[in-house]
């Protein structure tokens, strides 16, 4: 999170991207001159069913305001199915962060080929939006890793 | 039932059936009830306890026993087949070495909830017409049996037994149960009122494992719990991040096997409702994949290690209406 006194909350946002398809779509993004906020880290991650829900949970400990997920389409995977674990694993784990009372519009899982760079850009654009609504994450950070 | 086991672990003992019992010993107070090993007749007739206290598990004494050589007995209740039946799916236990009796299960008594009606110096219970009569070293004091009932048998969802080799007693249904019920309140609330009620609870978290140490679906030889590059091994949370982190984690590495025994709410000591982590979980895999009970079986696949070209996008949980 990056407070500046006379400027507006800039939320962090951590997108995970698999190698095959989100992280190629981003590069088009770039090449393509495609506008999208800078508080994005991307993260590379070989398939988007490397991420497990601690990886989710260590990105916001470490300062996220909202954590995103990409990977190719259904049936797109590189590795042909690691997108469909993908998914129940994050509906589990969104529904469970909804239980639990932590805003569930601060994660999101999103399907991006290496072909959509434009899918990428206006994702990324709506989502920081959307976390940037909610204000800093305060349910699920470490007071311990808070930025003064 | 209890001198109706003791005989039954007398005598397939006495066959050769059997080279060791499984059961549950009285320790320092009557409703101390904790799994121990018999080996012959003498230690059974001495120290063998079943009784309305034990409500104790034992599936998962069972990975370690099971290794060891000859069979051992075990009496199981239903909640505790399921339980036994996820191990075998998990290729945890050694089928041939456990033989199997199963018995009527509760409802258990909670002695938690005798003290909390100020009750205390606790000798013994009898159950006389669902009113609990109850021995005290101060003299004799009653109680509706029901108000002292475990929560895990409050809301049981089966009396039938999953698995076994032999019954004793009479064998049950299973339940339509109301175990979503509290789920389903706490849904139904707003996030703020869910994040509150959920740090009042979890804040309360010691981290003594226990939960972990007793689920039946926690059998990994290195737990990430236990791991000292993870950062969060084996210490209290430091504040309201790693009290979340510890639970999301623990419930979500049972999710689809949890075998809803109850156990960890029940050995907590800070009485943290921890079932309904596990019981929102079994809810949603219902909802979202199709009705689904771990334990039920022992062949089909777990809902977390399967997946449907049709299963709903992860946005499903965002469209869930406002808060
Ligand atoms: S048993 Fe209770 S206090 Fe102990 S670690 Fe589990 S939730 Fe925390
Ligand atoms: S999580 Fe709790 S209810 Fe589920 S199997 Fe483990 S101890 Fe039993
Ligand atoms: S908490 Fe996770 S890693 Fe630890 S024993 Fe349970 S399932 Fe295994
Ligand atoms: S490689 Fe892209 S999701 Fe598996």
């Amino acid at each position: 999170m990056q407070v500046n006194e006379n400027k507006e909350f800039q939320p962090l946002i951590v997108a995970f991207c698999c190698n095959w398809c989100s992280y190629a779509g981003a590069d088009l993004a770039g090449t393509n001159r495609l506008n999208y906020p800078d508080n994005i880290k991307i993260i590379r991650v070989p398939c988007s069913c490397r991420v497990n829900p601690m990886f989710i949970l260590r990105a916001f400990q470490r300062g996220a305001d909202g954590v995103i997920l990409c990977g190719c389409h259904p049936g797109d995977c590189h590795y042909t199915s690691g997108n469909y674990f993908t998914r129940r694993r994050m509906t589990l784990l969104f529904s469970m962060l909804d239980f639990l009372g932590i805003e569930r519009d601060r994660t999101r899982v999103e399907w991006v080929s290496a072909a959509e760079g434009a899918k990428f850009a206006a994702t990324m654009n709506e989502f920081t939006e959307a976390v940037k609504k909610l204000g800093p994450n305060r349910r699920l950070e470490d007071l311990r890793c808070r930025k003064q | 039932m209890q001198e109706a086991m003791i005989n039954k672990a007398k005598q397939l003992l006495a066959d050769g059936i059997v080279d060791r019992v499984i059961g549950w010993k009285r320790g320092e107070f009557v409703y101390d009830i904790t799994p121990a090993i018999f080996e012959t007749a003498e230690e059974l007739e001495k120290d063998f306890v079943y009784d309305d206290f034990t409500a104790a598990n034992v599936s998962k004494y069972l990975v370690k026993e099971s290794k060891k050589e000859g069979k051992i007995l075990a009496f199981l209740k239903p909640c505790d087949t399921y339980s036994f039946n996820q191990l075998i799916k998990e290729h945890r236990v050694v089928r041939e070495n456990v033989y199997i009796v199963g018995i009527p299960g509760g409802p258990k008594l909670d002695a938690e909830k005798i003290k909390e009606k100020g009750i205390t110096g606790i000798l013994s219970v009898k159950n006389e017409n669902y009113t609990l009569k109850i021995e005290t070293v101060y003299g004799e004091e009653t109680m509706p049996f029901y108000e002292a009932v475990l929560d895990k048998c409050a809301s049981c969802k089966s009396k039938k037994h999953m698995i076994y080799d032999e019954l004793l007693g009479e064998e049950g249904d299973v339940l339509d149960s109301n175990r979503f019920d509290m789920v389903e309140k706490l849904e139904n609330m707003t996030a703020q009122e869910r994040y509150d009620f959920w740090r009042e609870q979890l804040s309360k978290c010691i981290r003594c494992n226990a939960c972990r140490n007793v689920c039946p679906a926690c059998t990994c030889e290195k737990c990430v719990f236990d791991n000292p590059d993870s950062g969060i091994e084996n210490k209290a949370p430091a504040d309201s991040f790693e009290e979340n982190m510890f639970h999301i984690i623990r419930a979500f590495h049972v999710a689809g096997r949890c075998t809803d025994c109850g156990e960890c709410s029940r050995v907590c000591p800070q009485n943290i409702p921890l079932h309904l982590l596990n019981r929102k979980f079994i809810k949603d895999i219902n909802t979202f994949y199709g009705e689904y009970q771990a334990g039920e079986d022992t062949t089909s696949r777990a809902p977390l290690n399967e997946y449907k070209q049709s299963d709903c996008e992860a946005n499903i949980v965002h469209e869930r209406g406002a808060e």
